[in-house]
């Protein structure tokens, strides 16, 4: 399985985790050992086999539409970066 | 401090007949942890609190006295508990304090139960070798060149080492089970959905769960009974019936039908894991049970699957720390785009960066199908095995681990052979079903354990059958060196 730095860096910006070039190089030969090792999957015939995304036979349960719970934003913004007056700070996005 | 009881199921009667206080327990545990710094067991320790939580189990009156009423437990690293540092071995979490407790906290501690601190393991529950720590790798105390296992590596040791009489682990691909063999202990992975996930910090949803780890199978029923059960706000959370497990340990197992498999004993099985999984078939069948053999001809492709689905759910769960809402945010970020970049990568570590790039490539434009739909085609094909093979047998024995602890350094410079060490243990996962192990045997002077897998929610029959092995056997009663049994 042959990945590129090029892929690497593609992957890299969409999971938006910054790579030092050192760092890049390291990655692509961990996934192209981790995704060999995966390719042994396609050696199991599944034709006509249904995906299955949760291992046990339930529904999704239904509640009704009502308030549960509180409202915790000081509680939850304590630990957070950077707030002011209840708002979660980011660098400037529009100028 | 060698008087001190071992397990919860003594010490529980320990307390009851006041031969010893809680506060007692918790100040010996407290005396070994520090005794044990070097082991690197624990990321954080409060023993003020769990001083005055034992204090208070004291105090309790009889009558209002739950099943854990001041029995000392460490809790894994990856638990929220209110007010208390939680940090999922990460340096994202590092200074995190969580605002409220997890579903499994607010019931041990319901329970009487006393918290005695967090423990260390690999970053969000990623590693089986406990050296994916931020806060650096956890020793085994068989032998503390050698890993104790992971991902519940803090946990493990610090049971093994005396420190806690039991703990919790979550087990998501083994985690539990994987550190109990190394380290000697009895280790449960309940059905998934047996216990709520509310408050877990999340690693792969569709395989994550919490379960007991100690010294016997008794005590992890005493545990079991009290974690299990319905909670709405985990959506995947069970409405099935919680039985007593502690009261069916003692049934007989006469008549049990326990499946082998050859397809979980290949060619890549040390010669002492297979004689171990060989004498305790044997101790089954001498208190009655009946081997049968099994087909699980998929199993094996359950670890490729596992590092897609795995790694696909992780990309998804880690986008919430994005250095704005809590955890680590990068210094002077110019942007918004270099606030997301830097702080998440500085945030995680090398183990953690490689699952999110694998899952995020699988769930990928053009690789979608052939990578996470063909692991999800596989991960059916699995459970319907196990399905089919509990039609016929009650349970199914395996071994845990293909080997006994290795060395720390060893494995950490290639992720693979670091996954092939989770062949055993990631088949119940993928299923949902639940597995125990149980120490079974020893190679090299380090412990070796088996495994017992049974059908959704057949966590009781699997207690029943460890307790009657460990009642005919002396394994789980062996203690690393200086550790009082």
């Amino acid at each position: 399985m042959a990945i590129d730095a090029e892929q690497v860096r593609r992957i890299a910006h969409l999971a938006r985790i910054g790579l030092a070039a050192d760092e890049a190089d390291r990655y692509i030969g961990d996934l192209e050992s981790i995704l060999t090792m995966v390719e042994r999957m396609h050696a199991v015939n599944t034709a006509g086999v249904q995906p299955l995304a949760h291992p046990i036979d339930v529904t999704q349960r239904l509640r009704p539409d009502v308030v549960t719970e509180a409202d915790q934003r000081e509680s939850y913004q304590s630990d957070a970066p950077a707030v002011a007056n209840g708002f979660y700070l980011v660098p400037r996005v529009v100028e | 401090m060698t008087t001190m009881p071992d397990t919860l199921g003594k010490a529980a009667k320990a307390l009851a007949s006041g031969q010893i206080s809680s506060r007692e327990l918790v100040s010996t545990c407290i005396a070994r942890i520090d005794a044990g710094r070097h082991l690197n067991a624990f990321v954080s320790i409060d023993a003020e609190r769990a001083l005055d939580a034992a204090a208070a189990a004291d105090r309790r009156p009889p009558a209002e006295r739950g099943p854990l009423n001041g029995l000392p437990i460490a809790i894994k690293d990856i638990f929220c508990q209110s007010g208390v540092r939680t940090t999922a071995g990460s340096r994202m979490l590092e200074h995190w304090r969580a605002p409220y407790d997890a579903a499994v906290i607010e019931r041990l501690t319901a329970a009487g139960a006393v918290l005695l601190g967090k423990t260390n393991m690999d970053e969000f529950a990623m590693g089986s070798s406990g050296e994916n720590s931020h806060f650096g790798a956890t020793r085994n105390p068989w032998n503390e060149n050698h890993v104790p296992g992971g991902s519940s590596s803090g946990s493990a040791a610090a049971v093994a080492a005396g420190m806690a009489p039991a703990a919790l682990g979550t087990d998501t691909g083994g985690s539990i089970r994987q550190p109990a063999a190394f380290c000697g202990l009895t280790g449960l992975k309940p059905t998934y959905g047996r216990v709520s996930r509310w408050g877990m910090i999340a690693f792969a949803s569709s395989l994550d769960q919490a379960g007991p780890m100690a010294w016997d199978a008794a005590d992890l029923a005493l545990l079991l009974n009290v974690m299990a059960g319905v909670d709405h706000r985990d959506s995947t959370s069970v409405d099935e019936p919680v039985p007593d497990y502690t009261a069916s340990l003692t049934t007989s197992i006469r008549g049990l039908r326990i499946g082998l498999s050859a397809d979980l004993l290949g060619d890549d099985v040390d010669a002492d894991v297979r004689a171990t999984v060989d004498a305790s078939r044997k101790v089954f069948e001498s208190l009655g049970a009946t081997i049968v053999p099994v087909s699980l001809p998929t199993a094996l492709a359950g670890v490729p699957a596992y590092y897609v689905l795995a790694p696909a759910e992780a990309s998804a769960n880690l986008a919430r720390f994005d250095g704005v809402r809590f955890g680590h945010r990068c210094a002077d970020p110019q942007s918004l785009e270099d606030l997301y970049l830097r702080s998440r990568s500085e945030g995680f570590g090398t183990e953690v960066k490689r699952r999110i790039l694998t899952g995020t490539y699988a769930l990928s434009v053009g690789y979608y199908d052939a990578y996470y739909l063909q692991a999800q085609k596989i991960r059916r094909l699995i459970r319907d095995e196990f399905l089919a093979a509990f039609s016929n047998v009650d349970a199914i024995l395996a071994p845990t681990t293909p080997s006994p602890a290795f060395a720390l350094g060893e494995k950490t410079d290639d992720p693979v052979a670091m996954y092939l060490q989770d062949v055993f243990t990631i088949p119940a996962n993928l299923a949902g079903i639940p597995a125990l192990s149980m120490p079974a045997g020893m190679s090299g002077g380090l412990p070796l354990g088996v495994q017992l897998l049974g059908p959704h929610f057949g966590e009781a029959k699997l207690l029943q059958l460890a307790h009657a092995f460990q009642q005919a056997t002396d394994h789980h009663l062996r203690r690393p060196a200086g550790v009082p049994a």
